[in-house]
C-alpha cells in the first residue's frame, strides 16, 4: 500500500545543516555521513494524537502555572498567539504545541543552568496547549531575556521561546525558537544563523501584534508555524 | 513571469539546546508543573503483546555520551498497526497502547530506557510488509534538526533480512547500526540500541 498522506520532501535548503562549526557544539554531534531518503511508509505518515484530557487549565499560562502563594512572575506580560498550518496552507487543527523558556532575566530553571541572574520564584517556564480546528494557539507569558553562552566567551543569545510541534505525522515533528521582532542580538547569533537562508530566518522572528494585546495589561506576539505538507496526487502510482 | 506556486513554507528547524526537558519533560528539569506529563513507560497493564525494555545511550563523535538528549519514539502495537486513522490496515487497534514515549538520557550516565512492548509487523510500501521496527526521534544540544532513525529487532534476522527500509541501505555492513540486541536480563526482555551520531559504526539516519 502507498498511503494517501505522503508528506511533501523537506526542503533542507531552509533548515540549518547538521554541521555548523560556528555553533561549536555540532561539530561532534553532527552525522557526517548523508541521510538516507526514505519514501512514506505508514511508519512516517502517523503520529501520536493527544487529548483534551491531557492538558490541564493553565498549561498555556505561564504567569500562573508555576505560581507560589498567588504571586506573579517579574517581567514583561506577553500573550503569544498563531497558526499552525501545514505547507498547503491548511490548519493543523488538535495538535500538541509545547513551549520552554527562560525567566525574564536571562535564567532557566533547571538544573544544569549556573548563570549568575536570579531564578524567578513564581515562573517555571513551560507550557502547552492544543491547537483548535482552525490550527489557532495562544498561550501567556513573560518575555524572555537574553543570556550569554559558552561559545564564543561573548555569545549571548536572543531572547527567544523554544517551540516543540507535533503535527500528524511523525515526518512533520519540529522543534523550532521564535524570537522577537526588532532584537539585535538576532543577526549575532552563532544558533540563529545555523538556518542558512536569511528568509526563513525572518520566518522565525515574530511582530508584535498590538491588534491583540489585552489594553493596560498584556502585550501580544504573532507567531505561525509552518509543518510539512501533503501531496495532491491525482493518480496514484 | 508565470503564475506563483500556492504552497507555504515550512519553518525552519532550531536545536532543541540544553533545556529541552524543561518544556517536555519538567520532572527531570528539576520541578514539577504538570498534572499528567509524558514520560517512557508506553506499556500499561491492559496492553496487548510482549513486554521489553529498549535501552541504550546515545554517543557523540569522540564516543563521549550525551547526557542532555531527548529521545522519542512512535511505534505500531503488538498486531502490527499504528494508534492513528491514517493506518487502515485490517488489524486490531490496542486502546491500552499510544504507542509513542519520550525519555531523557539520564545526567550521569546518558542512558535512556523505554518500557513497551515488541510491535508487530506493518505493511510497507507496494504490499512489502517491514519487519518489527520501533522508530527513533533525537533532539539534543548541537542537534540542529532532529534526528529520524529506526531500531530494527536482533531476533527478526529473517523478516529484517526482507525489510524493504532495511535492503535500501546500501552497505550491508551498515544496516547492523538499526539492530538492537536481545538479552533476557533475570526473565526481562531489553533490547540494547545504541546510538553514534558520528564516527566509526555512526548510526544510520533516515530523511523521512
Amino acid at each position: 500500500m502507498v498511503p494517501v498522506d505522503e508528506l511533501i520532501m523537506r526542503d533542507r535548503n531552509i533548515h540549518p545543516p547538521a554541521f555548523t562549526p560556528s555553533y561549536k557544539t555540532t561539530v561532534l554531534r553532527s552525522p557526517r555521513l548523508a541521510l538516507w531518503s526514505l519514501q512514506n511508509s505508514l511508519s512516517e505518515i502517523t503520529a501520536p494524537l493527544f487529548g483534551h484530557e491531557e492538558i490541564g487549565p493553565l498549561d498555556n499560562d505561564l504567569i500562573r502555572n508555576y505560581s507560589q502563594g498567588g504571586g506573579e512572575p517579574i517581567g514583561e506580560r506577553i500573550i503569544v498567539h498563531g497558526h499552525v498550518r501545514d505547507e498547503n496552507g491548511r490548519p493543523v487543527s488538535g495538535t500538541l504545541l509545547e513551549f520552554w523558556q527562560c525567566n525574564a532575566g536571562g535564567r532557566y530553571r533547571h538544573v544544569n543552568d549556573r548563570y549568575i541572574a536570579p531564578l524567578d520564584p513564581n515562573f517555571g517556564g513551560c507550557g502547552r496547549t492544543l491547537t483548535n480546528d482552525e490550527g489557532y494557539y495562544y498561550f501567556r507569558t513573560i518575555k524572555p531575556g537574553p543570556y550569554p553562552w559558552r561559545n564564543y566567551t561573548n555569545s549571548w543569545r536572543p531572547a527567544h521561546i523554544h517551540f516543540s510541534v507535533f503535527g500528524t505525522s511523525f515526518g512533520q515533528r519540529l522543534i523550532t525558537q521564535m524570537y522577537f521582532e526588532g532584537d539585535p542580538l538576532i543577526w549575532r547569533d552563532p544558533i540563529t544563523l545555523t538556518i542558512p537562508d536569511e528568509n526563513a530566518i525572518k520566518r522565525l522572528i515574530a511582530p508584535l501584534d498590538l491588534n491583540a494585546a489585552v489594553p493596560l495589561d498584556t502585550l501580544a506576539y504573532q507567531f505561525d508555524v509552518v509543518l510539512r505538507g501533503r501531496h495532491a496526487t491525482p493518480f496514484e502510482n | 513571469m508565470v503564475q506563483e506556486l500556492r504552497y507555504l513554507k515550512e519553518s525552519p528547524s532550531q536545536t532543541a539546546g540544553p533545556y529541552v526537558h524543561i518544556g517536555t519533560m519538567p520532572h527531570e528539569a528539576g520541578f514539577e508543573v504538570y498534572e499528567k506529563t509524558f514520560g517512557n513507560v508506553l506499556a500499561g497493564p491492559e496492553t496487548e503483546g510482549e513486554r521489553i525494555r529498549i535501552e541504550g545511550i546515545v554517543y557523540d563523535g569522540v564516543g563521549s555520551p550525551l547526557r542532555d538528549a531527548l529521545i522519542e519514539i512512535w511505534q505500531a502495537n503488538a498486531a502490527g498497526r499504528y494508534n492513528h486513522p491514517a493506518d487502515r490496515q485490517e488489524k486490531p487497534l490496542d486502546r491500552a497502547f499510544r504507542g509513542w514515549g519520550r525519555s531523557g538520557s539520564d545526567r550521569q550516565t546518558g542512558l535512556y530506557f523505554f518500557d513497551t512492548i515488541k510491535p508487530g509487523r506493518v505493511m510497507g510500501r507496494h504490499g512489502r510488509p517491514m519487519a518489527p521496527h520501533v522508530n527513533f526521534w533525537i533532539v539534543a544540544r548541537g542537534i540542529n534538526i532532529g534526528l529520524n532513525t529506526r531500531m530494527y529487532f536482533s531476533d527478526e534476522a529473517e523478516a529484517n533480512a526482507a525489510d524493504p527500509v532495511l535492503n535500501l541501505i546500501e552497505q550491508a555492513s551498515r544496516r547492523e547500526t538499526l539492530i538492537a540486541r536481545r538479552e533476557d536480563r533475570g526473565g526481562e526482555v531489553v533490547y540494547r540500541f545504541d546510538i553514534r551520531l558520528q564516527g566509526e559504526g555512526e548510526t544510520v539516519f533516515f530523511d523521512i
